[in-house]
């Protein structure tokens, strides 16, 4: 850990200003040491965020690192992974980020199948704001924005990614950190768009509003809601209740696009038509 | 001395005047004159109103629109009944009689009425031709470019494996308007 | 001598291309959609890429990310994608990431007339990101103007570590008259600065006295941080009002300190004009051809066509304003430069528009009315 810290975090730029009992912070671990594991080259690599608490992950991180605008942060590393393909792209996002103003980008980030590696931390709730409710929020929990419960239906990131044809789609918690790491290197390796939803907490936004009063409290949920997908293939409906699966819940072959416009770039240089 | 064609080309969307107008203007640059195209339309490709103007001028040309053309060609009912209101005594008119049927509103004393999608469809088998058939018919009735510019600019434009097709189309359509126009004068 | 018969929107296209531009982002749109046309048949050619992105916002955002990676970079939209593209646009001029953004203006406001001209985006291209901040605004008013203007945003854009908009109306985008590629084989291409210190010594936002900083292409061993908050001179966030005020204040004079090199116009007649036309865009071919006519009828009319639309050519104005009876301004809008033109003037001359938002090109006739009106 000591190592991935020292390499990988821009020191000058910490400590960071994420709240006491954010989770933030564990994923970024994960994601450091991930990258200590892939042994990847710092200048080769950019990481891109878009607007939100997750964002400021790439203030943290030393490699080329791109802040974008909210929900836009795929959009900027499609530019910057077809311009140059050689490029590692990593992009952190929140769950609104993500999937609200963002969630056309991730649909076609996930049609395309680019070499992208996201990383969706979910807090369920706009934090930085002070607690909106995202599409992630689930029916019935509360925000600012939803005084009396969320009514709207929640979405299952997961699904929705995989449905539209990312090649690589897992679930982490900030309680299982070492294998979130796992996680984070497997998708990076898949040649494809990789999703990786890290589910995260927000005691201060969220927790507190919703009958959990702080970190412990909330990352014990984590622990007790949690399910690895191998586990839950030997258990019932009724054992499955209200839990959702972690690890790697999808993975596909599919033409990778950086790849197949290279292709074509080919072929109509050869003259093709 | 000052030399100016104001040259509308009006009919129907799909008929292919856009790319007529594109080749007219490009003969006349081949000419040695300048030359402008512009069109207007509305939002369908095919069957609305469509309009293609190309000015030709021996100068500069700053304004790129028509007000009264001094050439109108007219491919369709709708085209003639709405243009040939702005067309003065002096100006030629040259009217595909296949497409439209009502004739006189015009004040036009040039006035040539020829079969253009007819004979398009005789010479090539293809309607779709009645565009080059236009341009032929247009060339050999006001001589605004010369026949060899003319040949090259359709030449240009048009996809590979039709340019027999095509020569037969503007030589059609060139015939027809020199023959309309010796028995005009005579 | 080389001619070819083209159209506004392809010789823009073509343009790019000679600049080096070897990125294109965008979304279709009438009526700049051939842009785009162009260039996804002729990027791949070049060893370019080009991609249809999914929205107008997800354009601008990939152009600017490619951008970063050291590729010149283009997108081009109309209208209502212009509307959309602001925000990135605004990030854009913040990050001082070079790009061209070319906006083939069609009738508003909203969904408005897709397929007719206006030249009512005027305002929208300087003040249509929230924030103060600079940008270039260049306008053709002929095809052959679409490709070498097209090379000098380009070139602007990199020199000046700025997006360009590349300002045309649909009457230039869907016009064809022949270009001489003989002429316009030579133009000069500017490609922008890369560092000349070692990574460790690099400071990304500490420009040199030009003003101007110099970022290192994404992947070439120097890592530093963008991001769309306000921030110092090693890109970092900053709220420090010092900071800030530095920052943007070095922003805006990137620009204003070069306003010789960056503004361009053409002018003729002035001297001993009783009125001068000022018109941009396809409006000054009318105004050309109404200039003209009043000359050939003795009438002392002259014409002044800002080339360079934003930064505004005001000390020109400024100049005309104290020897003229009038100015008139045509312009397919209700009258969106004359204000600027009114501000540099400072009353020393009348104002007066020739304004039209029916969808129809203004025609000399309009002009000529209006400039009979005053002598």
């Amino acid at each position: 850990m000591n190592s991935a810290y020292e390499k990988y975090f821009r020191q000058d730029r910490l400590p960071h200003i994420w709240c006491p009992g954010c989770g933030n912070g564990i994923v970024l671990s994960a994601f450091a040491r991930a990258m200590e594991e892939l042994n990847i080259d710092q200048d080769k690599t950019v990481v891109v965020s878009g607007i939100g608490c997750s964002s400021r992950a790439t203030t943290y991180v030393d490699f080329n690192t791109l802040h974008t605008t909210h929900g836009r942060a795929l959009a900027f590393a499609t530019g910057v992974k077809l311009a140059n393909p050689e490029l590692n792209v990593f992009v952190f996002m929140g769950d609104g980020d993500s999937s609200a103003i963002g969630g056309n980008h991730l649909i076609h980030a996930s049609r395309r199948n680019i070499d992208i590696t996201a990383i969706i931390i979910d807090n369920n709730i706009y934090g930085m704001t002070g607690g909106q409710y995202s599409p992630l929020t689930p029916t019935g929990k509360k925000a600012t924005t939803a005084p009396y419960g969320m009514v709207e239906r929640n979405f299952d990131l997961c699904e929705l990614v995989k449905g539209a044809g990312a090649t690589f789609v897992a679930r982490g918690t900030v309680y299982h950190a070492k294998q979130l790491t796992d996680l984070i290197v497997a998708g990076a390796k898949n040649k494809g768009f990789s999703v990786i939803e890290a589910v995260s907490q927000c005691p201060i936004s969220y927790g507190r509003r919703n009958k959990m009063k702080n970190a412990l409290e909330m990352i014990n949920w984590q622990k007790e809601h949690a399910v690895n997908v191998k586990a839950a293939q030997k258990m019932n409906p009724e054992q499955l209740k209200d839990k959702f699966l972690i690890g790697e819940l999808y993975r596909a072959e599919a033409p990778e696009y950086t790849a197949e416009y290279d292709k074509l770039i080919e072929r109509v240089q050869k003259g093709g038509k | 001395m000052f030399e100016k064609w104001d040259i509308r080309l009006s009919g129907t969307g799909g008929q292919g005047l856009i790319l007529g107008g594109i080749i007219l203007a490009s003969a006349a640059v081949k000419d040695g004159f300048n030359a402008v195209q512009s069109q207007s339309y509305g939002p369908e490709a095919r069957g609305g109103a469509s309009k293609a103007e190309v000015i030709i001028s021996n100068q500069e040309i700053f304004y790129p629109k028509i007000a009264n053309a001094n050439t109108l060609l007219a491919m369709s009912q709708q085209a003639y009944d709405k243009y040939c209101v702005d067309i003065t005594e002096d100006a030629t008119i040259i009217i595909d009689s296949t497409l439209v049927k009502n004739i006189g509103a015009d004040k036009a004393k040039k006035r040539f009425i020829i079969p253009i999608t007819e004979l398009a469809k005789k010479e090539t088998g293809r309607e779709m031709t009645a565009n080059i058939v236009a341009l032929g018919a247009i060339v050999g009735i006001t001589k605004v470019v010369s026949e060899e510019a003319i040949k090259e600019a359709v030449l240009e434009r048009i996809p590979a494996g039709t340019e027999e097709m095509n020569m037969k189309a503007l030589n059609a359509g060139m015939k027809a308007g020199q023959e309309l126009l010796q028995t005009m004068a005579s | 001598m080389n001619k070819k018969v083209m159209q506004g929107n392809e010789a823009c296209a073509h343009g790019a291309l000679a600049a080096g531009v070897r990125f294109f982002g965008g979304y279709p749109i009438t009526p700049s959609t051939e842009v785009a046309e162009v260039m996804a048949k002729e990027l791949p050619k070049v060893g370019g890429k080009f991609i249809q992105m999914e929205d107008e916002i997800a354009s601008m955002a990939a152009v600017i990310g490619a951008s970063l990676t050291g590729k010149k970079v283009l997108t081009a939209t109309s209208g209502p994608g212009f509307s959309l593209k602001q925000e990135n646009l605004g990030y854009a001029c913040l990050t001082e990431v070079p790009c061209v953004v070319v906006n083939v203006q069609r009738g508003g406001p909203s969904t408005g007339l897709p397929t007719s001209p206006a030249q009512s985006d005027v305002m929208q291209a300087k003040w249509g990101t929230h924030g103060d901040h600079p940008i270039i605004v260049i306008s053709p008013s002929t095809v052959k103007e679409c490709y070498t203007l097209t090379v000098r945003a380009v070139n602007l854009a990199e020199k000046y570590m700025t997006p360009v908009v590349f300002l045309m109306d649909e009457v230039i985008g869907h016009l064809r008259e022949p270009i001489d590629f003989d002429e316009v084989k030579d133009l000069e291409v500017v490609d922008r600065k890369k560092p000349d210190v070692s990574p460790e010594e690099y400071v990304s936002y500490a420009a040199g006295e030009d003003g101007i900083p110099v970022l290192a292409p994404f992947g070439t061993g120097y890592r530093y941080h963008v991001t769309g908050l306000t921030h110092d001179e090693q890109g970092f966030s900053t709220m420090a009002p010092p900071v800030v005020a530095r920052m943007n204040q070095r922003l805006m004079d990137k620009i204003d300190n070069n306003l010789d090199d960056i503004i361009t116009f053409e002018s003729e007649n002035l001297e001993d004009a009783d009125v001068v036309l000022v018109a941009y865009g396809s409006s000054a071919r009318s105004a050309k051809e109404a200039m003209r006519w009043l000359n050939a009828a003795d009438q002392n009319v002259g014409l002044f066509r800002p080339i360079t639309i934003w930064p505004f050519p005001e000390k020109e104005i400024r100049k005309i304003a104290g020897n003229v009876k009038a100015i008139v301004v045509p312009e397919m809008n209700m009258g969106q430069l004359k204000l600027e033109i009114e501000r540099a003037a400072a009353g020393l001359t009348k104002v007066i528009g020739v304004n039209k938002v029916d969808g129809e090109p203004i025609t000399p006739e309009e002009i000529i009315n209006a400039v009979k009106g005053v002598l």
